[in-house]
């Protein structure tokens, strides 16, 4: 397609290259704080966009129509569904987007090595390890996209589930081996028996875990994708995947740790245990379950005269933030100190509740993370809960047996009231019991989470 | 490229993605795993190449369905992290008109 000569098209390419790895980094520089954060996207943006245009000067291209196709078709239809799906669903499309991106290095990889023509022993072993990766990143993005979004319900454990999980490692990476000391020029038998069992482990390593943990595996796998894309650059010789993806493998692997260590496991243990086998029989805790009305939570919250509010993932599905906020002004307008509690790991994706209170209109300055606001629980009158559960049970704090003991929680048990704002009486999403709901000064206001907010705003209003 | 100079360019990109999260607040979390997912979908290009030198049938339905996965990664990590970023553009402006 070039007009160009080649060599000089190389070089142009190069420099585009170099230009798009700059403004990546720019980009996701700018992204790390929240004033010049929407510019760093677009700055990304235009890195991708002229990387993307630059790419079809390269010398020899052919297939052409092939690949507007490929990128019309796939590129509407992500741009369709990321348009269209509500900021709630968000993590899972993040999953399902990560996913397509392990994929497709998978694909250059597998591509690479149907072609049978023999590697280089660097080149080979990068390419390899990175089709692993990206296979992997590939089927389990698309297992926690699927959970996330209901499409697989339960968290599929069976005896002798990590000897099975263990076993398909191995072969994969016998397989890899094998591709390897045949220097890529593999038999088509084994490249196909390689992939099918990369794509099974991503499934069988993923299938186990719960949703709890789907935060820190959708980072994880996001890192991973980055690996993968560095790794198959190195293969074609790409500065600029190897330059992004490793940026987003570095940058993926510390958000992936700080996330684990929020939650106090161990990236291993979220990955290999089995979370939640021994809580589905829980500490019994004494005490019951105290309900309140609507209208008596009102007057409780109108005439506090501090309130802490700890969203979770039942304010996501409700889609309650925009009531919540409303309800939140009524009460600072009546002179109530009102402060957004957010733990790191609530929601499904560290700083998903964030997300949801930037979108109702929240200002940045009521919003305290778990160390800045923990100590103002004991000056509060009234610790409004609205649908998060593991993140403010002080079981993690006291009982050793508990698969959450350890995790720093919102101390929310120490304000003066506790509302929680909650669908049913059923355990949280990890299926432990939470001892804060059993407290003398708890109680429970049962609803939708929406629902419930529109009622305390018309119980608030009805004080004055 | 030779395998050493690979190396040092391993070496550099990963602490630069190290430090560039060093410093996040947290609330910034989920939009930036959104916006590095999006970076890696750089792979695209990778993938454009591999079907521009496609040839046999099976090569080019691989390379097919790489850029058809890549540009989904490009174009999906991009709305969907502008959408959220697009919450955080002026908080100030937001309070004044949430409560208008």
């Amino acid at each position: 397609m070039s007009a160009l000569p080649a060599a000089v098209a190389g070089d142009l390419i190069q420099a585009v290259y170099f230009a798009a790895a700059l403004l990546f980094i720019i980009g996701l520089k700018r992204m790390s704080s929240p004033k010049g954060a929407r510019a760093g996207i677009v700055w990304a943006g235009v890195g991708m966009l002229i990387a993307g245009l630059i790419t079809f000067l390269w010398p020899g291209m052919h297939n052409d129509i092939l690949i507007l196709t490929a990128i019309f078709v796939g590129g509407i239809a992500a741009w369709w569904s990321g348009k269209r799906v509500p900021m709630t669903a968000m993590p899972q499309m993040v999953a399902l987007y990560n996913g397509m991106g392990g994929g497709a290095a998978a694909a250059i990889a597998c591509q690479e090595l149907v072609r049978g023509s023999p590697f280089a022993p660097a080149p080979v072993v990068l390419a390899v390890i990175g089709a692993l990766i990206g296979a992997v990143s590939f089927s389990g993005s698309l297992i926690a996209f699927a959970k996330l979004q209901g499409l697989i319900k339960k968290s599929l454990r069976y005896r002798g589930q990590q000897l099975v999980n263990f076993l398909v490692l191995l072969a994969t990476v016998v397989g890899g081996a094998w591709v390897i000391a045949l220097h890529g020029n593999a038999p088509m038998q084994l490249v196909v028996a390689f992939f099918a069992l990369a794509l099974a482990f991503g499934v069988l390593v993923t299938v186990p875990i719960g949703g709890a943990d789907m935060p820190v595996v959708i980072s994880l796998y996001n890192a991973c994708t980055g690996l993968a894309v560095a790794f198959e650059g190195f293969v074609l010789g790409n500065a600029a995947m190897i330059i992004a993806g490793m940026v987003v493998g570095a940058a993926g692997t510390l958000l992936t740790q700080l996330m684990a260590k929020a939650m106090n496991r161990s990236l291993a243990n979220v990955l290999f245990s089995n979370f939640g086998e021994g809580s589905a029989q829980g500490g019994t805790i004494a005490g019951s379950l105290k309900p309140i009305d609507a209208a008596d939570a009102g007057v409780m919250i109108a005439y506090a005269e501090k309130v802490i509010v700890v969203p979770g993932y039942g304010m996501a599905v409700a889609q309650a933030q925009h009531k919540i906020w409303e309800l939140c002004q009524l009460l600072i307008d009546r002179g109530v100190t009102v402060r957004f509690a957010i733990h790191p790991v609530a929601g499904r994706m560290p700083g998903h509740m964030n997300v949801l209170l930037a979108e109702a209109g929240v200002p940045y300055d009521l919003i305290g993370d778990l160390d800045d606001i923990n100590a103002e629980f004991d000056t509060t009158d009234v610790a409004l809960i609205i649908g998060a559960n593991d993140v403010v049970n002080p079981v993690a704090r006291t009982d050793k047996s508990s698969p959450i003991y350890g995790m720093p929680i919102l101390n929310a048990d120490r304000a003066k009231n506790v509302i929680v704002i909650k669908r049913g009486q059923g355990a949280g999403f990890s299926g432990i019991e939470n001892a804060l709901f059993y407290l003398d000064n708890t109680r429970m206001l049962y609803g939708d989470a929406q629902k419930a907010a529109a009622e305390l705003i018309q119980a608030v209003k009805a004080t004055e | 490229m030779t395998g050493i100079i690979a190396l040092y360019i391993f070496m550099l990109a990963a602490f630069t993605g190290y430090e560039v999260i060093a410093r996040v607040p947290v609330i910034l979390h989920t939009p930036l795993m959104s916006g590095s997912n999006f970076v890696h979908g750089i792979v695209l290009v990778g993938a454009m190449v591999a079907l521009g030198n496609a040839h046999t049938p099976l090569e080019k339905t691989i390379g097919f369905v790489g850029v058809l996965l890549a540009s989904g990664n490009v174009v999906g990590g991009y709305v969907s992290t502008e959408r959220m970023l697009e919450m955080f553009k002026s908080s100030q402006d937001k309070r004044k008109g949430g409560k208008a």
